[in-house]
């Protein structure tokens, strides 16, 4: 069947509607979700169709992300919305030492299928605490699934698998992709987590990345083109299962690579994938591998100091330039 | 009304047991439990001398070298635990705290698979991997004991929310001393809980120390009980030393739950023998104070003196009790000393369901 043209957004409320309609189990819980469908409208429609499912909570972070481990453990499918993925610093204990750890603690006896929803990153200029990339604390935590999705077709296939996931899983949405559009299948499809896709092959260099990134990197991939570089841009997609064969089958060809992501440089996971090929692939390198994140600063306020933070379309492919020409035969 | 505040009068308590008595004040509660037959309260009194042996023989474990880490015993609080517990339904749900031996026993699991645990075996309630701090028997209704001060609360609100979502009249009881009642965790918690009306019962076990820290030192306000009234949830002061008292308030709070009428929240004053961990120099407070404690209220003691008189059970009857906790627990052990050591690999299995 024809592919529509629908926004991130939508492909959210798709996933979760056609979930709910599934599984009465599944429910979502957090902060001002009825009145708007969430404060950004990603969850539009959803309080019409389950007025029962869709709960506002009163602001306390630690009790709504507790609340939906309580409630995975006895027996829902909890969505938990963490309204800003910064927020999940003042439910830390919940996440780290309960979340991730209550099935293996307990010898496998309990299972958590649930789903926490953290709307995360730069671009919407909110400063310091409404802006950041914090998936690497999550990856380093044993017990915890991690989703970083770009094009609206993957965010609806992921969360649908996340939801039916039986273990617990950080959904982060990068909030500048919220209207972004993409071609999204009529029909109900899933995602696995833990396959990263080929959002473009290329032979020279392989672009790694993920979330919002994507989209810069195609964008850098297309001016590079123009120069005679062919740059591959692998959407990793989950970053916890890791499609590490992905990653190997494309360096293999290109012998080249670069990570980009928009979480600060300094202990982001592209230090990990860096590692890993270095590790793995040392002998089809030709070029050191190079890594591009945010500087190492809270994120500021003012436009021009954000756009200087964050990674730009020109800084990929400055560097991708750079380390091209570093390649050895 | 009483000028003194509870936490004051408890305070000055440790050397005077009088307070213990605490009657007329606004939050004790004063209605024990009188419906129970003969039957039950022998269950009770075996339930107590079952946590009371584990406890003393897991300590001498410990002291032999035998358990790995460390242990917290509450030797002394029988009576605020099984009274709780004896309050609920085996499908009913409970989290417990670092000090959960005690609430583990009481929910009804088996002192076996608790000190293969212990001793860090394959065959314990969680394959050696959680050991004394962590255990869970979640076919029992037992949520986990969690090894973080405050740590239930938020989860047991998430457990409520969802016994109203799946329309059943089960209970949740979250257990909890005096220290985690000053966790922003119980804020949250009790507030939800008393907004969306989950069925759950706070018990708050003061033992009158968080670790090293004394109650009237770290507690603001007249007692913990009071708290409740700032949530809109009942509350009430009670002996924890006299089990039925405790099983009285407790019922009245669960059937309050049960019947949709949302949370409340029970202080047990109660005290615990040993340290906080076994080893604990315990340089906080007097062997005076702890052997009053022993003499005036031990929760076992008082049980079987009200049992003799009002004969309800004899001296044999009391003696085969013990005799026969005695035998379980040592067989205990023993399946527990003699069960083999998971294979060190076993570390990387029970992460993930799909992985």
């Amino acid at each position: 069947m024809k592919s529509r043209y629908i926004s991130c957004s939508k492909a959210i409320s798709e996933a979760i509607a056609e979930e709910m309609e599934q599984d009465e189990t599944v429910f979502i819980l957090g902060e001002d979700l009825v009145a708007h469908g969430g404060i950004f409208g990603q969850f539009s429609g959803l309080p019409k169709l389950f007025p029962d499912r869709i709960i506002d909570t009163p602001i306390s972070e630690t009790a709504i992300v507790g609340g939906g481990i309580g409630a995975a453990l006895t027996g829902m499918r909890p969505i938990i919305d963490m309204h800003f993925a910064d927020f999940v610093t003042t439910a830390m204990d919940e996440i780290v030492n309960q979340m991730a750890k209550i099935r293996y603690m307990f010898g496998g006896q309990a299972k958590l299928p649930l789903v926490l929803w953290a709307p995360d990153g730069s671009g919407i200029r909110a400063a310091a605490q409404h802006s950041q990339c914090l998936e690497s604390w999550f990856v380093h935590t044993p017990g915890l699934k991690v989703v970083v999705p770009s094009e609206p077709a993957d965010v609806k296939g992921l969360l649908k698998s996340a939801i039916r996931d039986d273990d617990p899983v950080v959904f982060f949405q990068h909030k500048s992709l919220f209207a972004q559009r993409g071609p999204v299948s009529p029909e109900p499809y899933y995602i696995p987590l833990g396959v990263a896709d080929v959002k473009r092959p290329g032979a020279h260099i392989t672009l790694i990345t993920y979330s919002r990134m994507t989209y810069r990197c195609l964008e850098a991939a297309q001016e590079l083109a123009g120069q005679g570089i062919d740059a591959e841009v692998i959407d990793l997609r989950t970053l916890k299962p890791l499609d590490f064969n992905c990653i190997a089958q494309s360096v293999s060809k290109t012998r080249c690579a670069m990570i980009v992501h928009e979480a600060c440089l300094t202990g982001g996971f592209g230090a990990e994938i860096a590692a890993r090929i270095g590790e793995e692939l040392f002998d089809c390198l030709a070029a050191p591998v190079a890594r591009i994140g945010a500087k190492d600063v809270p994120m500021p306020f003012s436009p021009v100091m954000e756009d200087f933070v964050v990674p730009q379309v020109a800084d990929i492919v400055a560097c991708a330039e750079k380390t091209v020409k570093r390649k050895r035969l | 009304m009483p000028t003194k505040t509870l936490l004051a009068q408890q305070a000055a308590s440790l050397t005077d047991l009088s307070i213990y008595r605490h009657s007329g004040h606004m939050h004790a509660h004063t209605k024990p439990a009188l419906h129970i037959n003969a039957r039950q309260k022998r269950a009770i009194l075996k339930r107590m001398v079952l946590i009371r042996v584990f406890e003393e023989k897991a300590g001498d474990l410990f002291q032999q070298k035998l358990i790995p880490g460390f242990i917290h015993l509450s030797i002394g609080q029988e009576a605020s635990t099984v009274g709780s517990c004896s309050a609920l339904r085996p499908d009913d749900y409970i989290i417990s705290t670092h000090r959960g031996h005690a609430h583990i026993l009481a929910k009804g699991a088996d002192p076996k698979y608790m000190y293969a645990e212990l001793f860090g075996k394959a065959a314990g309630y969680c394959k050696g991997k959680g050991g004394s701090m962590h255990i869970a028997d979640f076919s029992l209704g037992i949520l986990g004991a969690n090894g973080v001060v405050g740590g239930g609360f938020p989860i047991m609100t998430g457990a409520g929310l969802s016994i109203k979502l799946r329309k059943t009249d089960q209970v949740g009881m979250v257990f909890f001393g005096d220290g985690a009642s000053n966790r922003g965790t119980f804020h949250e918690a009790a507030n939800m809980a008393a907004v969306f009306k989950l069925p759950i019962v706070f018990v708050c076990e003061n033992n009158y120390y968080a670790s090293t820290s004394r109650a009237d030192k770290m507690v603001s306000g007249p007692s913990i009980a009071a708290r409740a009234c700032a949530y809109g949830m009942p509350g009430h002061f009670v002996d924890g030393s006299n089990v039925l008292d405790v099983l009285g308030a407790v019922q009245e709070a669960v059937d309050h739950a049960r019947s949709g009428n949302g949370p409340s929240l029970i202080e047990t004053s109660t005290y615990r023998y040993r340290g906080h961990f076994e080893g604990d120099k315990q340089k906080y407070r007097t062997a005076e104070e702890i052997h009053a404690h022993k003499l005036h209220r031990d929760p076992i003691d008082r049980f079987e003196k009200l049992l003799l008189i009002e004969g309800t059970l004899t001296r044999e009857d009391i003696d085969a009790v013990w005799e026969g906790v005695n035998a379980r627990i040592d067989e205990a052990i023993r399946f527990g000393m003699e069960a083999p050591l998971p294979q060190p690999e076993d570390a990387l299995k029970d992460l993930f369901v799909n992985l």
